[in-house]
């Protein structure tokens, strides 16, 4: 009854933050709750903040816990924590790939083209990759611990490249993303150009997919580490 | 360290015993090459162009050459023996120094081959070229090395090599395309100094990396 209520609402929520996010329309001076402030540079477009942040959001969250548990895994030998990170990984693709997708046909109109090798876009694309790889390593192991152990150690691995694309790609090559070093005018866009009411929409949408993601993770790790134990029941 | 030159000599003996990866590494560049000259034809095509190709080439050849040092102990089951007379960071040291050795030989012979056949392939910045293949040829052995033996466990699948190691290069890689295209252009040395900052930090990471990781992929 408990965890209804808590769907229900987050449904709830995601729902308003949808009808929010893409039916309050833009005006130049805000009167009311339900106008967004013009954001020079980017006017209608702006409103893919409240689906493509989250989901990129999202996927990074679901990177940075697959890691985690890795680490967990390789630490107590437990392979409930392997499951874990492989349905963190699971989401995360997906994630990344609703983010890419959004963000690939923002960009048709922001940019004039779908992909331009953004630092953005190049490190999405990157981590597309690496739970591509992931998941290919996972499939080429027959043997349930080999696969547990050595997908944490490529998961790891994988990690530490990711300072490499969050701080030094932005540096080296030029970028378009709103919010990169050289934006003059969309600039950081989250900081000072959104004004309350667009900035509530944008962490209640926030909110909802963390929750959205938290829930579908526990509900997969939950059901993966059940159907691995009926497997082994029957053999 | 004594073990971990023994082990590379026992390696490079064996090599040179059977030739069996410079020779094909060899046969591999060569073929390479002449495909994009095909491919190029009577075309003329632009100069930054020509410094992306030939990290193309050299990440192909790294893929299909450095997987050998750990799949070939698999492969004549001498792995148990390694394992139970070496400890693991020896293992990783002595497999490094011969990746290594075999990137430079082979990377020597890319960029022979590649300044010859390629007239639009001109290195205004030498030295700061060279400065960037150095620790370029660095990286791209260590994250290899490390690979290697996770393939190597995973039943030697061979196409997985480039799969796996294709995201854990590519940071590597961007930075070595945009240096080569930065000493094409011929900016001096002090200006491209954090992107040499970026390789060499990339090795130091990688290569800690796998010095703490190797142990787990290392022991059954």
């Amino acid at each position: 009854m408990k965890s209804n209520i808590l769907k229900v609402s987050l449904f709830l929520l995601i729902s308003f933050v949808i009808v929010a996010g893409m039916a309050f329309p833009i005006v130049e001076k805000p009167a009311h709750w339900y106008e967004f402030p013009l954001i020079p540079g980017l006017e209608e477009n702006a409103k893919i903040v409240f689906f493509h942040v989250p989901t990129s959001w999202v996927s990074v969250i679901a990177f940075f816990m697959s890691t985690v548990f890795s680490i967990m895994y390789l630490r107590k030998k437990r392979i409930e924590d392997d499951y874990k990170a492989y349905t963190a990984a699971q989401l995360g693709m997906i994630f990344t790939i609703l983010a890419t997708v959004t963000g690939a046909i923002w960009a048709k109109f922001a940019w004039g083209a779908f992909w331009s090798w953004d630092p953005r876009q190049t490190s999405i694309f990157a981590l597309m990759l690496i739970y591509g790889a992931y998941f290919a390593l996972r499939s080429a192991i027959e043997d349930d611990e080999k696969r547990a152990k050595l997908s944490s150690v490529y998961s790891i691995i994988s990690f530490i490249t990711v300072p490499f694309f969050v701080f030094i790609m932005p540096r080296i090559m030029r970028g378009l993303h709103p919010g990169s070093a050289d934006d003059s005018h969309s600039g950081p866009v989250v900081n000072f150009k959104m004004d309350q009411n667009m900035l509530l929409i944008f962490y209640l949408s926030l909110f909802g997919f963390t929750v959205l993601y938290y829930w579908m993770w526990s509900v997969g790790h939950k059901s993966l580490t059940l159907k691995e134990k009926v497997q082994k029941s029957y053999n | 360290m004594k073990q971990a030159i023994a082990l590379f000599r026992k390696d490079l003996s064996s090599e040179i015993r059977t030739r069996y990866a410079i020779n094909s590494l060899l046969m591999f560049i060569i073929v390479t090459i002449s495909v994009i000259l095909y491919a190029i034809g009577q075309e003329k095509i632009s100069d930054y162009l020509t410094g992306g190709l030939l990290w193309v080439i050299v990440f192909f050849t790294a893929m299909s050459g450095l997987s050998r040092t750990f799949v070939s102990e698999e492969e004549r089951g001498t792995v148990m023996a390694l394992q139970l007379s070496a400890t693991p960071e020896t293992v990783l040291s002595g497999k490094f120094m011969f990746n290594l050795v075999l990137m430079f030989s082979m990377n020597i012979i890319i960029l022979v081959l590649y300044s010859l056949l390629f007239e639009a392939f001109v290195l205004k910045n030498l030295s700061l070229f060279l400065a960037a293949y150095l620790l370029g040829n660095i990286g791209i052995a260590s994250a290899s090395t490390v690979i290697a033996a996770i393939i190597s466990k995973a039943g030697s699948k061979g196409t997985l090599y480039p799969v796996l190691a294709f995201p854990i290069l590519l940071p590597l890689m961007l930075t070595l395309i945009e240096t080569t295209k930065m000493s094409m252009d011929g900016t001096p040395f002090d200006e491209s100094l954090v992107e040499l900052a970026v390789l060499g930090s990339y090795n130091v990471v990688m290569i800690a990396a796998s010095y703490l990781l190797f142990d787990i992929i290392w022991k059954d």
